[in-house]
């Protein structure tokens, strides 16, 4: 009785979880029968790829953009998120899943389009093209504009805690090497990219980050910089960064600027300053890939972001600046009149962009950008080296004593093994 | 043979995700990007050799400090009356329910500079940074991996016979020869299993010294790293992690098995 009273209770305690997990699904989509009638009345779907978080969810009086899509043209939006560019580009050539819409930086459209994975757009569907500002049209990585269609745009400056670091003392990515600001906490970008950007800017002689190509010198030299400044870093991060901002746990990073203005938002100890070398200009567009199922959805949808009122939610959502110029008109003055969302002309003039490098180098920087993350902070000043030859002994002698040892037992084992075979045979 | 057929379906799980992959692991450890046989990964992965012994170190120093943390506790845990023993492990179980991330989480949260640990300490004019250092890591390893050590040992324990202490102290033993006589030869099959359980994950581990740690990554991290822009490097780190964590198993086991053998 007693079990069957347990075994009981153990199916109904499982059987609320369901419950609780079909009451969160539907409350999600409004009342379950809304979302069955829903799914019935779409006359088409639509694959959109996109950023984390790159979309206004409609919380805090936005506007829910996927849903009001999917209400106004009957389409449904199967919505996935990529993290970095990268996987983007091998999700499209490894994987069978195909997509409608993607959302590339610069230099991955201009790689995407290189290769011939884009489709034509055809302009005539997306009449809100006509609010994209002149600026961003005929950009490097589509001359002519027939890939791609802006959505954001936004580039890397530094925020720092003006409660440790006196209020215009950085000035620059140069600040980020200091040792007097290492108590204070700096933080570095977790990818190879953008930390490489940086220091290729304060490299002597300077390297341009935004060069065709580099050479692995170029990034060598780079790398040296990178493990110089390891003796006062306190931190790679990426996401870590708002939390280690926001919380006033470190004094100093180089961030995204959109995201330092949301930064500041909640901590009103933080500051920016806008880096004199100058930095990375980045925007990120729209593409349609060659595959795509569902061409003239993909486009109804493009234009729809256009919508001046969807791209000014979305702007104000994710806090990068928008290309379309009617949106301007609706969004936040404050955040529009702030300098990390649209920066004086003279400093644009001395911002760069990333150009489509190739692989093999790609590869190299990634790698050494790794050596350069796991090198020891108390680095040799005349040497630089990223390898300890003492270190690679070590490791040498701890694996040959290993596979010694464990071949004594193996051996050990088996002649045990014979031993009392031949003696059980005997018996 | 009859009684095998049951083992079939996890016999072929096994070939398929344990045997292949590990075979393709070490394909890829010993070629280069052309697919060609080639040592160059183990020279690529010969830089990472400081992180590694780092990494062995941390293991190592949180294994030993489970170990002297787990073993008393498992022991009079083990002298318990039935039902406070499953409370107690009930208790130990609970955090290990939530996600893994939000536990190393809530160590940030409470190792950060202005965080309660550090406010107390600043009260008595202790200044120290809690966070960003090899030894955040080891507490995060150690809470994380503490419940491996106990339940092992904790099981192990629950099943020495009471008749062979009190035959033992019958024999005129003190409660210090009861100990090294009985409990502890009894007990060291627990101690392997434990030891092991707590010695493997945290040298392989990642994202704890990501959050706990500064600058210093662990090889885990490094792996993960080097993975997403370089197989065959990855792969030859992997595999020098797995020799190494192989002749420890070895010897581990064969320590246990004389133990058992003298017990």
């Amino acid at each position: 009785m007693r079990k069957l009273v347990s075994i009981f209770l153990v199916l109904l305690m499982l059987g609320s979880i369901f419950l609780f997990a079909a009451c969160g699904s539907s409350k999600s989509a409004d009342g379950e029968e809304e979302e069955e009638n829903e799914s019935a009345g779409f006359q088409g779907e639509v694959n959109v790829y996109n950023w984390g978080e790159y979309v206004d969810p409609g919380d805090d009086g936005g506007i829910d953009v996927i849903k009001e899509f999917e209400d106004t043209y009957h389409i449904k939006v199967n919505y996935t998120n990529f993290e970095t560019n990268e996987e983007l580009y091998n999700v499209l050539t490894n994987s069978n899943s195909t997509y409608d819409v993607i959302f590339p930086s610069d230099y991955m459209v201009s790689r995407l389009r290189e290769e011939g994975m884009l489709a034509k757009i055809d302009f005539s569907n997306i009449p809100n093209y006509k609010y994209i500002d002149e600026r961003f049209k005929n950009m490097a990585y589509d001359p002519d504009n027939e890939y791609s269609v802006p959505y954001s745009w936004n580039f890397v400056a530094i925020g720092y805690n003006s409660d440790m670091i006196e209020e215009g003392s950085v000035t620059g990515f140069k600040d980020l090497w200091d040792p007097k600001y290492k108590d204070d906490g700096i933080l570095m970008f977790n990818n190879s990219r953008d930390a490489m950007a940086i220091a290729m800017q304060l490299c002597d002689p300077p390297i341009d980050p935004g060069a065709e190509s580099f050479t692995r010198e170029d990034i060598d030299r780079a790398t040296d910089k990178l493990i110089e400044q390891k003796a006062v870093l306190k931190k790679y991060v990426m996401d870590q960064v708002f939390a280690e901002m926001e919380g006033n746990q470190s004094g100093i990073c180089a961030y995204y600027a959109g995201d330092i203005y949301t930064m500041m938002l909640n901590n009103e100890n933080l500051d920016y300053c806008l880096p004199e070398e100058g930095s990375n200009l980045f925007n990120d567009a729209m593409c349609i890939p060659a595959t795509c199922k569902n061409k003239e959805n993909a486009e109804l949808f493009i234009n729809f972001m256009c919508e001046p009122r969807i791209a000014a939610a979305n702007s104000e959502y994710i806090t990068y600046g928008t290309p379309n110029t009617a949106a301007l008109d609706l969004i936040d003055e404050d955040m529009l009149e702030s300098e990390l969302i649209n920066p004086p002309q003279e400093y644009l003039d001395k911002c760069y962009t990333f150009s489509n490098i190739d692989d093999d180098i790609y590869g190299y920087m990634q790698k050494r950008f790794v050596e350069a993350c796991s090198a020891s902070a108390e680095i040799n000043e005349v040497e630089k080296k990223t390898v300890n030859p003492a270190a690679v002994w070590a490791v040498g002698v701890i694996l040959a004593l290993v596979i010694i040892a464990t071949l004594i037992i193996i051996i050990l084992d088996i002649r045990r093994a014979v031993k009392n075979r031949g003696r059980i045979n005997k018996i | 043979m009859k009684s095998k057929r049951p083992a079939i379906p996890y016999l072929g799980w096994m070939l398929v995700f344990t045997i292949v992959p590990l075979l393709m692991v070490i394909y890829f450890a010993f070629t280069d990007e052309r697919g060609q046989f080639s040592l160059e990964p183990f020279k690529n992965a010969s830089v990472y050799s400081e992180v590694f012994l780092y990494s062995l170190g941390i293991a190592l120093i949180s294994t030993v400090i489970c170990l002297v943390l787990a073993y008393p506790l498992a022991y009079s845990v083990s002298r318990c009356s039935q039902r406070a023993q499953s409370t107690i492990i009930m208790l130990l179980m609970v955090p290990m329910w939530m996600n893994f991330l939000l536990r190393i989480y809530a160590w940030v949260l409470i190792l950060q500079n202005y965080g309660p640990l550090d406010m107390i300490l600043n009260l008595f004019g202790v200044d120290v940074t809690l966070i960003g250092n090899s030894g955040a890591v080891i507490v995060g390893m150690v809470y994380e991996f503490l419940p491996f050590m106990i339940l092992p040992i904790h099981a192990v324990m629950t099943k020495i016979e009471p008749s062979l202490i009190e035959a033992a102290q019958d024999l005129g033993c003190n409660g210090f020869h009861v100990f090294t006589k009985v409990i502890f030869p009894l007990s060291v099959p627990g101690v392997i299993s434990g030891v092991t359980m707590v010695f493997v994950p945290t040298a392989s581990t990642f994202l704890v010294a990501q959050y706990l740690g500064g600058t210093q990554f662990m090889i885990g991290d490094v792996i993960e790293r080097v993975f997403q822009s370089d197989h065959n490097t990855g792969s030859a780190i992997a595999v020098v992690l797995m020799i190494v964590i192989l002749g420890f198993l070895v010897v581990m086991n064969r320590f246990g098995d004389k133990e058992a053998v003298a017990g």
